[in-house]
């Protein structure tokens, strides 16, 4: 899509929200029109922030990859690493038994934001858009753990879930050894556990998102709608939800990068150990510590890397499209 | 339009390349002290004159509050005794273990306050320390022999110095145990019984919280002490044993038959939880930890009693074996006062500097000298230091005799995990893969 | 615009459906009440914790009712906890980094968004891009620049980026850049070109268009960028976990943590912790919780 790029480009888009006596000519700016101390001005401008995302970003996500066909304890100058080929690869999966475990989780992750938390989001903000009385605190109330740091979350959940204080298990009246649940702790649920935590948080996201989108939907729409005889949920079905389009891309692309990025909330409970294992816990369980496995750890992070792009080509495809239309 | 674009990303590309030279090429600056093996100045030190020797710094790892102020105990009495002065950083425990390599490859203090075993002697093998022979010279005389052993790296060379340990101890509350009745079982057979009847009772025998993933190995570690021997289990951390001998297996099997005693659920309680279980509630008869769950007891601290994990009627019953971490001082590579830094580790390593280390809070831990004056310990304290001095002997840890790599989150941590939530699988593949993994392991 | 559905006719069937429909609004409130309980139950609870003294919950229990009822978690937070000197910390970090990050954005999206030339879309992806990576996947890297990049001395006291205020900074700018740059170059592409065209029949240079004509009329968006990234920047953990080493000097997000002892913990106390560090990313929302709103739908709407 870059050789695209230059050709879609050089007629610019009509000035729609120029208003009246908008000129035909080229509505942005040429180059060749601009001083030499302009050009340098606006390559300041262009160039500082590269400078910043290159620098920080992309170059250390491509030494990742180079790292991650070496053996390297993090110790000692670049010149003690040893490249070993792909032996942290086929270590990753044949030996290394956390892995496929966090790549499950990380999908399970993914199926249940995508098929609970976000469509509840989305339920929770189309009920919440009829003006209905008490708007503001049921959007409040859901709202909140959004601005709460997920670290927070994780410590606030952890209240919730311990075996013998925590409140669920006193409210179930599950405290006794032999009847007490472990939702932390056994490897068949407390991934689910963990999911409702995360939801709490997500749900919340997801409604505001969609509501600030379902108040851009132009009323009349749903009015023609209605006088067509649809019923509430056929209008949103055929109207109002294709409409949203867009937004609903963003969900969606937010919804995946956000289960790829998933880590504090289990590494707050027990570092991601004992059925919460994630490629980002994996990541950083073996470049943290006393002695690290960074070739190793950086093979994890190129799996995740790999499996993160795919959704952020897709978004930039859809911004690009967007962008030329 | 194309000419001009061209000469914009000209000088975009310069801009982009200047970035990229500038990561390249800042190597030097800072990467000394990374290569540099220890050049230690064999400092001759005079007897002390006192303040003469300057400011040394010392990083420590302690932020709780008694230990803070037992680090600073030391430090307090140590300024005053060899003529200097300490400047003590204080750094959050986890974030502290998480970084050391970093920290020791950057810009350390030059004391940095640690753990002994294989933890010290990684970082003597890369470099990053400062053999301390000539400090131990003198301090010998404070030392027992396995003090020495837990001190040297594989070079054989003294790389740290011992302060003070806390052994692992079965701990329990004593109105409890008067009110029903229990007598001390010294045996796994009386254990037995009496898990039976603390059943019976209405209570979990023994409190247990892994959610933290080291609070297991504990119990391994006593399993396999008190199964297989201190030299195998040594020999099985140190890489010399496999996990898949037969040994092992045995090991895995006695817990599994003790598991029943064992509070359920332990991955997800946190070591907190179970220390108020039975410290606490009173509702598990027995907590197997190290003396500093005595602090989680609260009010109830001075009710609380401990006695070494029972024998198992094995040949090794003799050896009286437990876990005892140490923990003291090394010295970093390249220390900007070395002098006073050694001042500072000569003087920690007196009996004097250990026991007002460990008498400043009273909290679980005693000094390491045998030489060291017990009057002023807290009955917590004259308990761990009558349990140690019974002990034929002491193994650091799991996390400290093996590498840190292995014991980990990744390693031994999930495993134990693993094996806890499925005691019933197949352990000779258990422990196949727990032996695989370790021979995944870059060499060290 | 309540009900879309239009009753149609009158008499009893509009009397029925006025009936439904107050059945449909109660059960829809009753919903949502229930919806909002359970989610502010698990705050309450900490809330509740936090309020009690460590040694009537270690006696009673945690799901308890009884005991003493107080703020000294939370004056315990403060003393012992030392908040206040983290909260400042993360000014410190906070407020260069959402100034240095605005700025940067709006700069880049004035240059890729107001002027056409070959790169700007492949700068705007390569953005972006960078903005959705995770971060353990640059984490080691980044980590190991950290220790080996030099700063001079009046922005590192240790001469490297690692364990710096400075470092976190620069490392919150670089990865939030790509989503603000993005945001600011959709909100500026609505601006009419015609201004930067009387801009120049002015004279006035490329600098003066944007600090004086286009960043004015940006100001809306900036607010909304600015309160989300106080709430993100603020939030953050991971970054500030690895790349700080000194406990001083971190976060106070990261910081929480320290509350929790390595030999003794003491959940009440967290709790109250956990509730002060809260507070402030609350009351940002509750006080701009329109500026938040768009802040977060103005890179969403318009693709």
């Amino acid at each position: 899509m870059t050789n695209r790029g230059p050709s879609s480009l050089a007629p610019a888009p009509p000035a729609s929200a120029g208003g009246a006596g908008a000129s035909a000519r080229p509505r942005r700016r040429n180059y060749s029109l601009l001083g030499r101390a302009d050009r340098l001005t606006l390559g300041m401008m262009a160039g500082i922030p590269t400078f910043f995302v290159v620098l920080f970003v992309i170059v250390p996500t491509i030494a990742s990859v180079v790292l991650s066909f070496t053996d390297w304890n993090g110790i000692g100058g670049l010149e003690s690493i040893q490249f070993i080929g792909l032996k942290n690869y086929s270590d990753l999966f044949t030996i290394y038994k956390p892995f496929w475990p966090a790549v499950s989780h990380n999908v399970i992750w993914l199926a249940f934001f995508l098929l609970i938390a976000t469509p509840l989001g989305m339920l929770l903000a189309v009920l919440l858009d009829k003006n209905i009385r008490g708007t503001r605190f049921y959007q409040s109330a859901i709202y909140m753990p959004v601005v709460l740091s997920l670290a927070i979350v994780g410590f606030i959940w952890i209240l919730v879930y311990a075996p013998e204080q925590g409140l669920l298990n006193n409210l179930l009246g599950r405290t006794e050894q032999g009847n007490q649940i472990s939702w932390l702790g056994d490897p068949n649920i407390n991934l689910w556990a963990v999911l409702v935590a995360a939801s709490w948080r997500q749900v919340g996201y997801v409604m505001v998102l969609y509501l600030a989108g379902l108040k851009s939907v132009d009323p009349a729409l749903r009015e023609a709608a209605s006088i067509d005889g649809a019923g509430e949920v056929q209008t949103f079905r055929r109207v109002v939800f294709p409409v949203m389009r867009p937004i609903n891309i963003v969900i969606l692309v937010i919804t995946v990068i956000e289960s790829l990025r998933a880590f504090d909330l289990v590494f707050i409970i027990n570092k991601g150990l004992n059925g919460l294992e994630l490629l980002s816990t994996l990541v950083t369980n073996n470049i943290l510590g006393e002695t690290s496995r960074i070739g190793f750890g950086s093979a994890i992070a190129v799996v995740l890397l790999v499996v993160s792009v795919g959704p952020i080509i897709f978004y930039l495809m859809r911004a690009l499209r967007e962008d030329n239309t | 339009m194309a000419e001009p674009i061209g000469r914009r990303h000209r000088a975009l590309a310069a801009v982009l390349v200047l970035g990229l030279l500038v990561t390249a090429c800042s190597s030097p600056p800072a990467a000394s002290p990374t290569q540099a093996p220890a050049a230690s100045t064999p400092a001759t030190v005079a007897p002390s004159t006192p303040t003469s020797l300057g400011e040394t710094t010392l990083g420590s790892n302690e932020s709780d509050e008694n230990p803070k102020l037992a680090v600073q105990a030391i430090v307090d009495y140590c300024q005053t005794k060899a003529g200097i002065t300490v400047k003590v950083n204080v750094n959050d425990h986890n974030t502290f273990q998480n970084q050391i390599s970093s920290y020791l490859q950057g810009t350390p203090d030059d004391v940095v306050k640690w753990f002994a075993g294989n933890r010290v002697r990684f970082f003597a093998a890369q470099g990053l320390l400062s053999p301390i022979d000539d400090v131990w010279a003198e301090i010998e005389q404070y030392m027992t022999p396995g003090l020495k052993a837990a001190s040297l790296g594989t070079d054989g060379k003294a790389y740290f110095v011992p302060v003070y340990q806390y052994p692992w101890v079965v701990l329990y509350r004593k109105s409890l145990f008067a009110e029903k009745g229990y007598a001390i079982p010294t045996t796994i057979d009386e254990f037995k019984t009496l898990g039976d009847k603390m059943k019976a009772d209405g209570l979990v025998p023994l409190a247990f919280g892994d959610q933290d993933g080291w609070p297991a190995m504990g119990t391994f570690d006593i399993i396999n002490m008190r199964v297989n021997g201190y030299k195998f289990h040594i020999g099985l951390m140190e890489g010399t044993e496999k996990w898949n001998d037969p040994r092992v297996k045995k090991v895995f099997e006695t817990w599994r038959d003790l598991l029943p005693y064992f509070q359920e659920g332990a991955p997800g309680r946190t070591w907190q939880d179970a220390a108020k279980t039975a410290l606490v509630d009173k509702k598990a008869g027995m907590y197997f930890l190290g003396t500093f769950a005595v602090e989680q007891a609260g009010d109830a601290a001075a009710d609380v009693g401990f006695f070494p994990f029972p024998l198992f009627g094995t040949e090794f019953d003799g050896e009286h074996a437990i876990d005892a971490p140490i923990d003291g001082f090394m010295l970093s590579a390249n220390p900007k006062n070395p002098d006073a830094a050694k001042a500072f580790l000569k003087c920690v390593a007196t009996p004097e500097a250990q026991v007002a280390y460990v008498t400043s809070t009273g909290i679980g831990s005693v000094a390491v000298s045998p030489q060291a004056d017990t009057s002023n310990y807290t009955q917590v304290q004259k308990m761990s230091a009558e349990v140690l001095k019974s002990a034929g002997n002491i193994a650091q840890f799991l996390d400290r005799d093996a590498r840190a790599d292995f014991a980990g989150p990744s390693g031994m941590q999930g495993f134990l995990i693993d094996f806890l939530t499925k005691p019933t699988q197949d352990l000779d593949k258990y422990l196949g893969e727990i032996q695989t993994y370790y021979d995944s392991l870059p060499p060290q | 615009m309540t009900g879309l559905v239009i009753p149609a006719g009158g008499g009893e069937a509009s009397a029925n459906a006025r009936r439904s429909k107050a059945l449909r609004r109660g059960a829809l409130h009753a919903f949502l009440i229930a919806i909002s309980l359970i989610w502010l139950l698990p705050i309450a609870w900490a809330v509740y914790t936090s309020l009690r003294p460590f040694e009537d919950t270690n006696r009673l229990g945690y799901v308890s009712i009884g005991g003493a009822y107080n703020l000294d978690n939370y004056f315990n937070a403060f003393e012992k906890g030392e908040i206040l000197k983290y909260f400042l910390n993360t000014v410190i970090i906070l407020v260069p980094a959402v100034i240095l990050v605005l700025l940067l954005a709006s700069m880049m999206a004035f240059a890729v968004s107001r002027y056409s030339w070959r790169f700007n879309l492949a700068l705007l992806m390569l953005f972006t891009a960078a903005n959705l990576l995770p971060p353990q996947v640059l984490i080691t890297p980044l980590f190991r620049m950290f220790l080996i990049l030099p700063l001079p001395e009046f922005l590192s006291t240790n001469g490297l980026f690692y364990d710096q205020y400075f470092g976190i900074m620069v490392i919150h700018v670089a990865f939030q850049l790509g989503f603000c740059t993005f945001v600011l170059s959709n909100y500026m592409k609505t601006l009419p070109k015609e201004l930067n065209e009387a801009a120049v029949v002015d004279g006035a240079g490329v600098w003066k268009t944007f600090s004086t004509i286009i960043l004015p009329l940006t100001r809306p968006a900036l607010a909304a960028l600015a309160t989300l990234q106080v709430t993100w920047i603020y939030n953050d953990f991971f970054w500030a976990l690895v790349l700080m080493f000194t406990g001083d000097k971190r976060p106070v997000t990261t910081a929480l943590n320290q509350l929790k002892g390595q030999f003794f913990t003491d959940n009440n106390l967290i709790s109250a912790g956990a509730i002060i560090v809260a507070i402030p990313t609350l009351i940002v929302f509750f006080a701009l919780q329109k500026q938040f709103v768009s802040g977060l739908t103005l890179g969403s709407t318009k693709g």
